[in-house]
């Protein structure tokens, strides 16, 4: 059968049962976008191709499949870049297609031409630049295998215009065999065996679960085996809805700005088993000093995680899910099991820890951040799917918002990219159209990706802004106020946009709350609207996120409420 | 602790930019390279990389870690100690007048060296060995007066069961 490049390229994609592409169009990938035209895939046009990732991003991490975009050569491609190293930073499966300059003009610095693939080598799981027709079916389905198995991420697909408008006799590629690419799924058996002998000798246990718990779909063995053998569980920014938050054995987030319980447990476990984590520096604080008393079982797909930052006492290469199950297995416990210690004083203690210094915050006069949080988490019972951008609002979504389920918090956890949660939230409201998803904003990155609004109000997608309007970039005004001598150097938001007509003038809605009694009727109000909503809540301006740990101390040394 | 010199060796596709994705690794994760070597092999898919790097035992271990990681590296081996068999060749052209030439060639003599060319003024001499070799021959020219220099840098193979 006789295809052009840009025909193979739609039959690809169907047969990788994509339905939704985000993309911009531009003259590299005219054939593309021409032979797009004809197919039943859904374009999703944003206004700014960093949008059109992270946007494939939410979608992925919402839908668990493989998001992808689609954008034109040059500025094109460089600006996927943003979007393309946060998806690598939180292995999120995404695959970018970008188009090329013609194959002969390719190193002539022609119009639009960048070398995509060299900026993007450092920040990909793998990238391809297509050189001959004959190849784009193999690469593309090269492109989705890599990006969704062993740890997921971002995969790069550069498509030269020629190649795309090409023709040739296209059989179909078989399946996917690369010699030098094999992650391991099972984890070695002895390995696991002492492992179970771990916890069930363990006096003070905890599970510290990472995104790699929810990317492998092992939350609901992650679940049982936590409350099978009674393990107290704390999570990453990348774990929440890894272990539902409402669960009395769940300790709330680790790290930086972790509960007192969890980095107090953290610091004291006799055994720590670590799954699908990475040990950022702002989860360990001070790696010397990080869980000293316990030996430490690390489950993770990737070998290089494992020993990366923390020395471990029982490394185990494999899929967390299925190491999980094989654990279930192996135990054979299930909840009320007498196989297991009962663990009371351990339990106790975490008690009092949680008692003593829970999330807090003072309400005053103004509006609370913690307080819109906790309203949204109220009002939409837990169920909703909550993106983020960056900062304090993201900390304080991460601390007042609990997640019952996985996939329902999409935030830009490694890179921290402030922009992410408005084109992550139409990315995940396409994905799950009968879900309520909320992007809570600071009134900084709202603002980084604000065009986005456009495209949210053309596909009809009623995604809810709450914006904590502080009229600062607040987490750095924070670091200033309590380590540089409160000189909020360029933090301080003097002009922001009125985001109320903003709204209208994009066709969306728009409300404001101003004091505390507001929030709860401008938030009833604006979840029950079937359209794009922005919310803006003029929040306390100079709230802080506690507790927090200072970069590079112990965890254990807190600045509480 | 400790940073030893650690030599590694790869099988890699055959393609253009795999070159760059590993020494990106190395310069994107401040890993650092002495020497790196690259040709292509009996298997016109795959060409061999060896490399040269210096750090401690858990830096060695991430590096190893990370470029198996990398899609195009098919096999990766260390090639310290004596189960395998490590070369490199160097040119050095000297300063050679009348008075020094004889010296020039006890010396390339010793080392089993070759000269392949040589002029009124100066030689290129041919040396392969392992590293200490080199710098002992380098040790011994450098009074004389070393004019240029080229090092292959190591390569390597593992020796076979006997």
């Amino acid at each position: 059968m006789m295809l052009t490049g840009a025909q193979i390229l739609m039959t690809i994609l169907k047969d990788e049962n994509v339905d939704t592409l985000f993309g911009f169009p531009g003259g590299a990938v005219i054939d593309i976008y021409d032979e797009l035209a004809r197919t039943d895939i859904r374009h999703i046009l944003v206004r700014h191709e960093q949008g059109a990732v992270h946007a494939a991003d939410g979608y992925a991490r919402a839908s668990g499949k493989v998001g992808v975009c689609l954008v034109t050569s040059g500025p094109g491609a460089t600006n996927t870049v943003t979007g393309i190293a946060s998806a690598y930073a939180d292995s999120i499966p995404i695959v970018v297609l970008t188009g090329q300059v013609p194959t002969h003009l390719i190193g002539n610095d022609a119009f639009q031409e960048v070398d995509i693939v060299g900026i993007t080598r450092s920040c990909t799981k793998h990238n391809y630049l297509v050189e001959s027709i004959a190849d784009l079916a193999r690469i593309l389905k090269e492109a989705f295998y890599l990006a969704r198995s062993g740890r997921p991420g971002p995969v790069l697909v550069d498509i030269p215009k020629n190649i795309a408008s090409a023709k040739t006799d296209f059989t179909p590629p078989g399946e996917v065999r690369l010699r030098s690419y094999n992650p391991t799924y099972r984890p070695n058996q002895k390995q696991l065996r002492e492992v179970v002998r771990l916890l069930q000798a363990a006096e003070r246990p905890l599970i510290f679960a990472g995104g790699g718990v929810i990317l492998s779909g092992g939350a609901a063995e992650l679940t049982h085996l936590a409350r099978a053998a009674r393990i107290p569980v704390t999570t990453s920014l990348m774990g929440l809805g890894a272990f539902p938050g409402s669960d009395p054995l769940f300790l709330g987030m680790i790290g930086m700005h972790g509960t007192y319980a969890a980095n107090m447990s953290a610091s004291t476990c006799d055994l720590m088993l670590a799954v699908g984590v990475r040990f950022d520096d702002r989860v360990t604080g001070k790696t010397d000093t990080f869980a000293r008393q316990a030996a430490i079982v690390h489950i993770d797909i990737d070998p290089t995680s494992i020993r990366k930052n923390i020395p471990v006492s029982v490394p185990l290469v494999g899929d967390c899910r299925i190491s999980l199950q094989m654990l279930n297995e192996m135990t054979g416990a299930t909840a009320g099991s007498t196989r297991f210690p009962a663990r009371g004083e351990w339990l106790g203690r975490i008690a009092e820890w949680k008692q003593a210094q829970p999330l807090s915050y003072h309400q005053g006069e103004s509006i609370k951040p913690q307080q819109v949080v906790e309203k949204v988490y109220e009002l939409t019972r837990g169920e909703a799917i909550i993106t983020t951008e960056v900062g304090q609002n993201q900390m304080w979504a991460a601390q007042f918002y609990r997640f019952d389920h996985p996939n329902h918090f999409i935030t830009s956890g490694g890179l921290g990219c402030m922009g992410f949660g408005l084109p992550a939230a139409i990315g995940a409201q396409i994905a799950c159209p009968d879900k309520v998803v909320v992007d809570i904003a600071g009134d900084g990155s709202i603002q980084m990706n604000i065009q986005e609004m456009a495209t949210a109000v053309q596909y009809g997608l009623p995604i809810k802004i709450v914006i904590l309007n502080n009229g600062y970039l607040g987490m750095v005004r924070q670091w200033q106020e309590l380590f540089y001598g409160r000189r909020y150097s360029f933090t301080r938001m003097n002009h922001a946009p009125d985001f109320v007509k903003l709204a209208e003038a994009y066709g969306a809605v728009g409300l404001r709350a101003t004091r505390p009694e507001e929030v709860e009727p401008v938030l009833r109000q604006g979840l029950a609207e079937r359209k794009p909503v922005i919310m803006d809540f003029v929040v306390e301006a100079e709230e802080g996120v506690y507790p927090m740990v200072p970069s590079g101390a112990p965890i254990t040394e807190m600045l509480l409420v | 602790m400790a940073e030893d010199k650690h030599v590694m060796t790869m099988l890699v596709d055959n393609q253009p930019g795999v070159t760059s994705r590993v020494t990106g690794l190395f310069s994107g994760k401040g890993f650092n390279i002495e020497s790196i070597c690259g040709s292509p092999t009996n298997d016109p898919n795959v060409s061999r990389i060896t490399i040269v790097t210096r750090a401690n035992p858990p830096v060695i271990e991430q590096i190893e870690k990370q470029l198996r990681k990398l899609v195009n590296v098919i096999k990766l081996r260390s090639l310290n100690g004596p189960k395998s068999v490590r070369r490199e060749l160097a040119l050095i052209c000297v300063h050679a007048k009348a008075e020094q030439r004889a010296e020039v060639l006890r010396i390339v003599d010793i080392f089993r060296g070759k000269i392949v060319d040589a002029g009124l003024e100066h030689f290129i001499i041919e040396v392969t060995g392992e590293e200490a070799k080199i710098q002992a021959v380098l040790n011994l020219l450098k009074p004389i007066g070393i004019k240029k220099l080229a090092r292959t840098g190591m390569i390597g193979l593992i020796r076979e069961p006997k």
